[in-house]
């Protein structure tokens, strides 16, 4: 019997197999908007260090549509980023307790409840209220 | 075979990821209210550069610069891959300069203030 | 007893003549509660003596008949028609070379197998008189999620950098190593590490997590695969940072 293994080429196409490798996706896609908004974060820094008509021409900036409609697109990444990062925290820092592990609902919970703790403290020492 | 010595990269990027998913969003509705009109009392030049001042947070600032554009950049490297772009060490090189060059400008505007 | 005409839809390829793999539509009467391999064995006996495929145990727990089901990795014993509606593509597992039909050429597998040492390399050998190798309940269970693989691949048919990457060592095989490092009994970690910690190792995959989505024993490889970057990641931190500290 004569062997003559075939192999089909991997293409993207695996991208859309399945749901999944869309979440994927779109988790990695975050990068971009978080990236985008740490450059945006070091011209800000730029602008600050330049004086107040710089900095008050940096806030005008800000209020483009162009950059309000980043800032929704990122802030919807970044939410997006974080609930899959404290999803996923559990398989990788699994806590071990008198020999059971705590169960993943737990280790995340505690990151979301940290989290919202945070941001929130956050808003309000920032005077967003 | 040799242990890699990826840790040097991933270390940075696990870490930036987590700064990222606890901090992010919170700053980015910060600058999203600024961006609507109602700027944070945060956001007014004199109280920010009088935060930005201190030496504190001046590391902090400096540091999440440096977490969140070392996170993305690695992030990206990989989605270049998994998109088709076979030249890794190129991506790589140019991505992770230009975290470090982003860093080293952001040390620099903080210095001067 | 309620039967049902079932449309499959299987990948063929006959080295022998086929230039490359081809469908073929095979129409059979199946019962309501069949499986998948259930399907394919009605059409060998009735319809099509020459299709290949491997199976064993029809229990889930041989992990030979592995195929892509509707372009989704499965085992085809555990996969039953009632789920199903319209045709049901049936092709290889996905990433592996085809031998024939629905087989595939597990060799790759077999040797990343080997090379992670999935076996107790003791840290203390013990004569036969010292008696067993003694384990709290505790020191098992940190470990025995990754015990339940039973070799059938759906996580590398599953896993995206497999595909990309044919030399990743991959999700079962690391999250073997894993086992044996977790278990209190092992010294085998540093040998291991060769294998697991290296470029082609556990650094090519990108937590896409889905081959714990599609593992049909819950082993779980994802986990077992972020927990081996992060120790391999303190590991080296420590060994680069603090050299005094190495023994
Ligand atoms: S880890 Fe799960 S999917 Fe992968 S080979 Fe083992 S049992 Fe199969
Ligand atoms: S035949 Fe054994 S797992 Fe399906």
């Amino acid at each position: 019997m004569s062997r003559k293994p075939y192999l089909r080429e991997e293409t993207m196409r695996w991208v859309f197999r399945h749901p999944r490798y869309l979440r994927y996706m779109a988790r990695e896609f975050s990068c971009l908007f978080i990236g985008g908004y740490g450059l945006l974060m070091v011209w800000g820094l730029k602008r600050l260090s330049e004086g107040p008509a710089a900095w008050r021409s940096f806030l005008e900036v800000l209020q483009s549509p162009a950059s309000i409609a980043f800032h929704v697109l990122a802030l919807g990444f970044a939410l997006y980023h974080s609930v899959t990062w404290f999803k996923l925290t559990p398989k990788a820092l699994p806590v071990q307790v008198g020999g059971e592990f705590l169960p993943d609902g737990i280790i995340s919970g505690a990151h979301y409840a940290v989290w919202a703790a945070l941001s929130l403290a956050v808003l309000i020492l920032a005077g967003a209220f | 075979m040799a242990q890699s010595s990826k840790p040097i990269v991933w270390g940075p990027f696990a870490a930036g990821g987590t700064l990222t998913a606890f901090l992010t969003p919170a700053l980015m509705v910060l600058t999203l209210l600024a961006a609507l009109g109602y700027t944070p009392d945060l956001l007014a030049y004199e109280r920010l550069h009088a935060f930005a001042g201190s030496w504190l947070a001046k590391l902090a600032l400096a540091g999440t610069v440096f977490l969140t554009l070392w996170s993305a950049a690695h992030r990206l490297r990989i989605t270049c891959y998994d998109l088709g772009v076979r030249a890794d060490t190129l991506v790589a090189t140019l991505l992770y300069s230009a975290a470090l060059a982003g860093t080293a400008a952001a040390a620099l505007y903080l210095s001067r203030i | 007893m309620s039967e049902r005409r079932v449309e499959l839809e299987v990948l063929r390829y006959h080295p022998e003549t086929d230039a490359a793999p081809r469908f073929q539509r095979y129409s059979v009467d199946c019962r309501e509660e069949w499986v998948v391999l259930d399907a394919l064995n009605h059409v060998k006996e009735t319809l099509d003596p020459t299709l290949s495929y491997r199976w064993s145990c029809h229990m889930a727990v041989c992990g030979s008949c592995g195929m892509m089901i509707n372009g989704e990795p499965r085992l085809a014993c555990k996969s039953f028609l009632r789920d199903y509606q319209g045709v049901i593509r049936v092709e290889p597992l996905a990433h592996f070379p085809i031998e024939r039909d629905l087989v595939t050429v597990i060799d790759d597998f077999m040797a990343k197998l080997k090379r992670v040492k999935p076996y107790l390399i003791p840290a203390q050998a013990r004569a036969l008189e010292q008696g067993e190798y003694r384990q709290t309940p505790a020191e098992l269970k940190r470990y025995k999620q990754f015990t339940l693989c039973m070799n059938c691949m759906l996580c590398y048919a599953a896993c995206p950098e497999y595909g990309l990457i044919p030399k990743f060592i991959g999700p079962a095989a690391i999250s073997l190593a894993h086992r044996y490092n977790q278990d209190s009994r092992d010294g085998g970690r540093a040998a291991r590490q060769e294998e697991i910690a290296a470029a082609e190792g556990v650094w090519e995959c990108s937590f896409t997590g889905a081959c714990s989505e599609v593992c049909p024993e819950h082993v779980d490889p994802a986990a077992a695969l972020q927990q081996v970057k992060i120790k391999s990641t303190v590991d080296w931190y420590l060994a680069h940072l603090m050299p005094w500290l190495k023994k």
